[in-house]
């Protein structure tokens, strides 16, 4: 059934060695048992084909049936839905909270609601946007998308991403309860000491904030580890370094950030809540502490994580661009160096949010520069992108117009940003409504446009069929009229002077008419995310049936079925260009030999991509539920007592040991 | 272009050019995704450790004098658990090594002994905290010298479970194939545990001594 790769069927890699490494398991001299040969009675996928090893595979790699099942699931698209479904979920709930804020602020003194409220109102607003949507979104989309688009079965550690989804989930639902019972945190989305400290916010308020940090960072360094080594290690044979999708690449370069960056916040809010629950003097002046030292902390996770919510965009809009212009993306090198670039230098520049802090002036100089140099590579990018479009025959369907979308929004977003890069500037901005406006554009232009466009592009592979492009022509220009009508008089308003965190004004001010043309913006907006929802939910029933690949895309995911199988490929397909669909039309090359009967995913090596081993890969399990729970028990005990972290290490040890103990119906146990 | 819906959902046919059926079911090291999953985390709890160290050197330089009202921390039951864990990375090499030739004997005996280690290396811990003289709350030094060495044990800890488990488990029917890899990045995990020790040790010791 093998036969021999002909030249043809490669572009760069001509012979059929390059493509495995042929090396043994064990090391030299050992008998190792990785080396034993196969079963005979294991059914391998190259003795099956069609219509039974697809139905067979979908047996060994679905999900359970009933809520234990689902509870169980490790398949990265279960996972990966749920994700994407919670994070947007958080959108509406942060976009409701900023309508109502809206509605407060339309009118001089309004009375809808009293300065407590509104703190909590901007600070939920914040942090939801930020940690339970913004990061999230980002992730959700790369456990759903990386293993298909690198041509795998499931997402690498999928027990522990599982576990990640759950942990995400509680916190979440932690803080919004606590908002709901009127004890939601109203520090601010950055909590700054000494206002979040125990002499200025008694109750649980800031633990609240603190708390939340710490389910969604430790769930997301988590997904950012199953997807570093998913690329790493899952790329489809002959997927070489240059030739892994660029979506892939942002979402590679994501991680990174995400490793490096979330440590920080996690210390800060630790700290925040030693200082609150055990007396800790981190950030008491009086004891020795310091509270910029919070400020330094905080913000050098806080702009990276700017990078964490745009980086994933621009895996989006590579994608939405090269397959919308039909041809591949121009410069990919150069988009490749701008991404790891943008992921470097965004560690460089944390102290631009502390300019009126008081800082030597050499200080202000550096994070000057170093925040108009970030507008390098991020310019290369959006030129490379133009010229792919330029160069290539454009279909406006509703996925471009969001990219479109994004291109006015995110450069003008930039350019205020480029402003604001400027000391003295920024010091007559600073807490103003220019700063708002300039951060939306940045945000919502960067992030929200693009995931928009993504959600129509993926949308048919999500559910099997297509959205409705006349209501997404609609969407897209309610969206895009209803943003600017928004967020653009802030500009004016900031730099009239009007503060932000403000829940309240007076009619001399002369703020009235901006305010009020800026909430009737924010209802347009408002309007076209209702739309968005009716086109999910409608196209989601009635839809058109989409077809493995109605974009006529060239990456991985679209060789899968619409939605894909559990096994997402009956068999690993094995890459020969850069957009391995437009290079095969006729028929796919794929490597045959993996058991059906087990989870058996094909590792790689980490740079040629060379077939490498067949490993198992882990069943369903109910443990990473279970530690979950324990895990929200003990985050959740320590907002009251430091010994939950004695008590409430106990079942999570407990769930850990179940985790990782081998079953016994495994099969590398037989 | 027309772009649009395929409602036949057709596949693309398969075209086999390579088979998997001889390649080996795990290896160690870079080869094996676990191996990588470790120096992923090995790298978060780095930073981690990097930012906690920052927070520490940030608090000498605003504060000036140093060690705040307190005399430094003893030498003696630090100086032990160091000469301890440094004396472990011996067995811990002998475990990777015995681990990689899939020696299950061997592999036990230096398991128990890697668990031994992290038992009697933790009672020095206990001792270590009562010799720092200062409390958590008692002012910025003091708080940020618990926050290193707590999170420093919290290291120690979680890696005595695994190697515990580990151990365990090699002492079933489960202890072949694949968990001699696992054994291997056991000993890897612990290595970050000793490397991440050397310049908190430094900082915590001798560098309020020095100043």
């Amino acid at each position: 059934m093998t036969r021999a790769i002909t030249p043809d069927d490669l572009d760069a890699v001509p012979e059929i060695s390059r493509l495995a490494t042929g090396e043994r398991g064990g090391l030299p001299g050992v008998r190792s048992e990785a080396d034993a040969p196969v079963s005979p009675d294991e059914l391998r996928d190259d003795q099956v084909d069609g219509p039974e090893l697809t139905a067979r595979l979908a047996k060994t790699w679905g999900t359970d049936k009933g809520i234990i099942g689902a509870l169980s699931t490790v398949d990265h698209k279960v996972i990966g839905r749920r994700f994407i479904a919670t994070a947007i979920l958080f959108l509406f709930l942060g976009g409701l909270s900023a309508v109502l804020m809206r509605l407060q602020l339309a009118l001089p003194e309004n009375r809808l609601m009293g300065p407590d409220f509104y703190n909590q109102l901007f600070t939920m607003h914040g942090i939801t946007m930020m940690f339970l949507f913004g990061v999230p979104i980002g992730e959700a989309f790369a456990v759903y998308l990386v293993p298909l688009m690198v041509g795998t079965r499931n997402i690498a550690f999928p027990r522990l991403n599982a576990y990640a989804y759950y942990v995400y989930l509680f916190g979440g639902l932690m803080v919004w309860l606590a908002f709901i019972l009127n004890i939601g945190p109203d520090v601010g989305w950055f909590a700054y000491v000494p206002l979040s400290g125990p002499e200025f916010s008694p109750g649980k308020r800031a633990d609240f904030w603190a708390q939340m940090i710490t389910f969604t960072e430790v769930s997301g360094i988590a997904v950012a580890i199953s997807v570093i080594v998913t690329v790493f290690k899952f790329r489809a044979p002959g997927m070489t370094l240059d030739r892994i999708p660029l979506f892939v690449w942002a979402e590679l370069v994501n991680s990174f950030v995400i490793i490096f960056a979330l440590p920080a916040v996690v210390t800060a809010s630790a700290t925040l809540m030693m200082d609150r629950l055990v007396g800790t003097h981190f950030y008491n002046a009086a004891e020795g502490g310091d509270a910029l030292l919070y400020q330094h902390l905080f913000w050098f996770f806080g702009h990276p994580e700017v990078y964490i919510i745009f980086l994933p965009a621009t895996g989006w809009v590579s994608a939405i661009v090269v397959t919308f212009s039909r041809r591949q993306a121009f410069g990919y090198i150069a988009l490749v160096l701008s991404l790891i670039a943008t992921g470097f230098l965004s560690f460089g520049l944390w102290v631009h949010h502390m300019f009126t802090t008081g800082l030597p002036q050499l200080g202000a100089s550096f994070f000057t520069a170093s925040s108009m140099l970030i507008a390098i590579p991020n310019g290369i990018q959006i030129f490379c992108w133009i010229a792919t479009l330029w160069d290539g025959r454009p279909v406006f369907r509703a996925p471009l117009l969001f990219v479109m979308g994004f291109f006015f929004i995110f450069v003008a977003g930039g350019l205020s940003g480029i402003m604001l890069a400027s000391v003295p500037l920024d010091t007559q901005v600073h807490d103003t409504f220019f700063v708002v406006a300039h951060f939306h554009y940045v945000l919502i232009g960067g992030n929200v446009f693009p995931l928009i466009g993504a959600v129509y592009y993926w949308f048919p592979k999500f559910t099997g069929r297509m959205m409705s492009e006349r209501l997404g022509k609609w969407h897209f220009w309610l969206a895009f009229i209803g943003f600017n009508a928004t967020f653009f008089p802030m500009h004016i308003l900031g730099l009239m002077g009007m503060p932000r965190r403000v829940y309240t004004y007076l009619p001399e001010m002369g703020w009235g008419h901006l305010n009020l043309f800026a909430s009737l913006g924010a209802s347009l907006f408002f309007a076209s995310f209702v739309l968005f929802l009716y086109n999910i939910v409608s196209s989601a029933r009635r839809g058109p049936v989409a077809g493995p690949n109605p974009w006529d895309a060239g990456t991985l995911e679209w060789a899968a079925a619409s939605p894909p199988r559990p096994q997402n490929f009956d068999r690993i397909p094995v890459v020969t260009n850069r957009e391995p669909l437009w290079a095969n039309r006729d028929s796919l090359p794929v490597v045959a030999g993996l058991s059906v009967e087990n989870r058996e995913q094909l590792v790689t090596t980490v740079t040629d991509g060379r077939a490498d081993l067949r490993e198992t890969t882990p069943e369903p399990s109910i443990w990473p539920f279970l530690a979950a729970i324990a895990t929200a028990i003990l985050f959740v005990g320590s907002m009251f007592t430091p010994w939950a972290l004695v008590w409430g290490s106990v079942p999570l040890a407990l769930a850990l040991m179940g985790w990782f103990w081998p079953k016994p119906n495994t099969e590398d146990e037989k | 272009m027309t772009l649009g819906p395929q409602p036949d959902n057709a596949m693309l046919p398969h075209r086999v050019v390579m088979s998997a059926r001889h390649m080996p079911g795990y290896a160690y090291g870079v080869r094996s995704p676990i191996w990588w999953g470790t120096v992923g985390f090995a790298v978060a709890e780095g930073m981690g450790f990097a930012i906690a160290a920052a927070m520490y050197l940030y608090l000498v330089f605003v504060n000036g004098n140093w060690p705040l009202s307190a005399p430094p921390p003893d030498l003696l039951w630090s100086g032990l658990f160091s000469v301890v864990l440094i004396a472990s990375i011996w067995p811990n090499q002998l475990a990777k090594r015995d681990g990689e030739r899939e020696d299950l004997a061997k592999t036990r005996r230096n398991l128990v002994i890697m668990s031994l280690f992290g038992v009697a290396l933790l009672v020095i811990r206990v001792f270590e905290f009562g010799t720092l003289h200062v409390r958590w709350d008692q002012n910025a030094y003091g708080s940020v010298v618990w926050l290193l060495l707590g999170l420093h044990t919290l290291h120690l800890l979680t890696d005595l479970g695994d190697t515990i488990v580990l151990t365990v488990l090699m002492f079933t029917r489960h202890g072949h194939g694949k968990r001699f890899s696992d054994v291997g990045d056991n000993a890897f995990y612990w290595y970050f545990v000793v490397a991440s020790w050397l310049p908190i040790y430094t900082i915590l010791y001798w560098l309020p001594r020095w100043w």
